[in-house]
């Protein structure tokens, strides 16, 4: 056993003999510990660390080409030049704009559904709470991009049941799923489907987590299965709600998928519809790889300051109580 | 920040009204309420109706997908030869992107879930130079979007020749920041310390320890990491869009990302939708055969993650 062998004069101290065998009880491993994050930690730091070094460095060049534009185009340092043409463009802006705006209602609305689903299941109020769950959970198994497709499929007039449907109501005649004004909440509708039963079950995971005795007290004393619900259960998975609000919104200022899936249905999502989408077009409909990266690390910054506002929001709220 | 991220309530609370009111109704008490039926039962429709649609109109013949009523299965069996339709349209290559992703996603997976629970096991069993720091900045990566990583990452990767080959995809599944931070609470709570120093004394070494005890104890939970990762992968859209031209190397979801958009062109077979639709089927059913089957064990998981440190 060669790790044994190696890790024996790591701690001479405690080598004292019991039962003739060195006595190995308190002994501090010394290499084990790193060889068993080295793994990851090589690849992280090649695939996270080291692309977010380049993303910047990258970004504080540009691409010149000299002449006419068909001879050699030269790389040369602008220092901030890109972010400041990303960030005095209206491009990335409205593009933050439309996240944040989507953003705000889509996860309020996201995590309400979750939270009374969670509530509901959990107190048995509702029969059949096996088939319920994995009802509510099936989306989650149904990839991102395929949720896209599908739902685009049921706002495309000619193959929509639900288009005819919604044009039988009064005053809805002329209603477009995929018009400018209503795309983006049929992108929200999308990423609700999506989600909401994996937040829930998030929830319903920490709701039994929390000891029956508990409910019981409370019951004892005469309170209603409603207040337990709010003041007992909703306090106590508090953390589980802020986790997932973290990963709602790091998920919202990334959008990507649906819009994109949508855009070959309809004129009314543009290229740069989402900070993400301006990247993409930026590097590869563009070829101003610079450019995207600015945008890259504009973005992933504008993150960890909602990431970091609602983190401290949280710990704030936790030592007040 | 780990502690932000962790609850610290403790393990006993409550427990102290356990030999009080042992004579309750163990199990929460039972009472279906009209309105909240009523409210499970409408969400409950939301979310299986475009499922439904889907295997109704799977079984439609193309034509049949536009004369008939999308709430109802159509007059004919159709299923049949939309799969022959979806597995030799465009020269077979859905057969190469189900090989494609079931190889990210199972060897993808399988590696994340591997590093993270000898990551995780490391960060809670023993104390060394550089673990705060370590950890402090794995939390930070799963703040860092993806998206954002995949522009800077297609970059490296043409530099390196890997873009447009299976380890382009490949090794950017290895990694997952969560599933460390996951394997951690695991290790802390399912791995007693007691045991690895009895295996210790035994004379075990620490490999084999981490193998025979700390591996095996945490199992279970690691189902969830596996699980977690391997949706992930086989959802991964922006990464291979990004770097993959070569059809026969996609996976599913990009490949009918580029069908769908076929359907919109001017002579496009009339049948692509419902090889569109097919396929989208066919993609899904892995996944929710993984999930019901593996019940049992990710829900556990998800508990642990998701309430404590």
């Amino acid at each position: 056993m060669a790790d044994l062998a190696l890790s024996a004069p790591a701690a001479p101290a405690q080598r004292t003999l019991v039962k003739g065998r060195p006595r190995r009880r308190g002994a501090k491993p010394t290499w084990q510990p790193y060889l068993f994050v080295a793994p990851f930690m090589v690849l992280f730091a090649g695939l996270y660390l080291v692309p977010i070094c380049y993303a910047i460095f990258q970004a504080l060049y540009s691409n010149h080409s000299s002449g006419l534009g068909l001879g050699v185009s030269t790389t040369a340092f602008v220092g901030i030049s890109n972010f400041t043409s990303v960030f005095t463009s209206g491009t990335f802006w409205s593009g933050i704009e439309r996240v944040i705006i989507f953003g705000a209602v889509q996860i309020p609305v996201m995590m309400v559904l979750a939270l009374v689903l969670a509530l509901l299941l959990d107190t048995g109020l509702v029969r059949l709470r096996r088939f319920f769950r994995f009802a509510m959970f099936l989306p989650y198994a149904v990839p991102g991009v395929i949720a896209a497709i599908l739902w685009a499929f049921l706002y495309f007039p000619s193959l929509s049941p639900l288009v005819p449907l919604i044009h039988h109501i009064p005053g809805a005649h002329g209603f477009n799923f995929l018009g400018q004004g209503t795309v983006l909440w049929s992108i929200a509708n999308i990423v609700t489907w999506e989600w909401t039963g994996y937040d829930m079950l998030i929830y319903i995971a920490a709701l039994q987590a929390v000891p029956v005795e508990l409910y019981e007290a409370a019951r004892v004393e005469g309170a209603s299965e409603r207040q337990i619900a709010f003041r007992v259960k909703l306090p106590l998975i508090a953390p589980a709600v802020g986790m997932s609000a973290l990963f709602s919104i790091i998920g919202t200022l990334q959008l990507f998928n649906e819009p994109t899936i949508l855009r070959s249905l309809t004129p009314s999502v543009t290229s740069t519809y989402t900070p993400n989408m301006y990247a993409y077009s930026a590097a590869f409909a563009d070829n101003n790889y610079h450019l995207a990266a600015a945008v890259a690390v504009s973005l992933a910054a504008i993150t960890f300051v909602f990431s970091f506002l609602l983190l401290g929001f949280l710990a704030k709220r936790r030592a007040l109580q | 920040m780990t502690a932000l991220l962790q609850s610290g309530r403790p393990a006993t609370q409550g427990s102290r009204h356990r030999n009080t009111f042992h004579l309750l109704p163990k199990d929460k008490v039972r009472r279906t309420t009209v309105p909240g039926m009523a409210v499970v039962l409408l969400l409950a429709i939301y979310f299986l109706f475009p499922v439904y649609w889907l295997l109704i109109s799977s079984f439609k013949s193309s034509s049949e997908l536009f004369s008939t009523s999308g709430f109802l299965p159509g007059p004919h069996f159709a299923l049949f030869s939309n799969l022959a339709h979806l597995f030799t349209y465009d020269g077979s290559v859905y057969l190469y992107w189900i090989g494609a992703t079931v190889l990210y996603a199972l060897v993808g997976g399988g590696a994340a879930t591997l590093f993270a629970a000898m990551a995780g096991y490391s960060f809670a069993k023993y104390q060394f130079r550089g673990r705060g720091a370590m950890f402090a900045v794995i939390i930070g990566g799963v703040l860092v979007p993806v998206t954002a990583l995949a522009l800077p990452l297609y970059l490296m990767f043409h530099d390196l020749s890997l873009v447009n080959t299976v380890w382009s995809v490949l090794l950017p599944s290895m990694v997952s920041p969560f599933g460390v931070y996951l394997a951690r609470i695991y290790a802390n709570r399912g791995v007693s310390d007691e045991l690895l120093d009895a295996a210790r004394v035994d004379g075990a070494g620490e490999l084999t320890i981490f193998a025979r005890v700390g591996f095996r104890l945490m199992a279970p939970a690691l189902v969830t990491i596996f699980l977690f990762q391997f949706v992930a992968v086989w959802n991964n859209f922006f990464l291979p869009l990004i770097m993959l031209t070569n059809s026969h190397l996609y996976p599913i979801a990009l490949g009918l990302y580029g069908w769908d958009s076929q359907t919109q062109y001017a002579g496009a077979p009339p049948f692509l939708y419902s090889v569109v639709i097919t396929g989208a089927l066919v993609a899904i059913i892995p996944l929710v055969v993984a999930f019901t089957l593996l019940q049992r064990y990710w829900s556990g998981g998800l508990a642990l993650g998701s309430v404590k440190g």
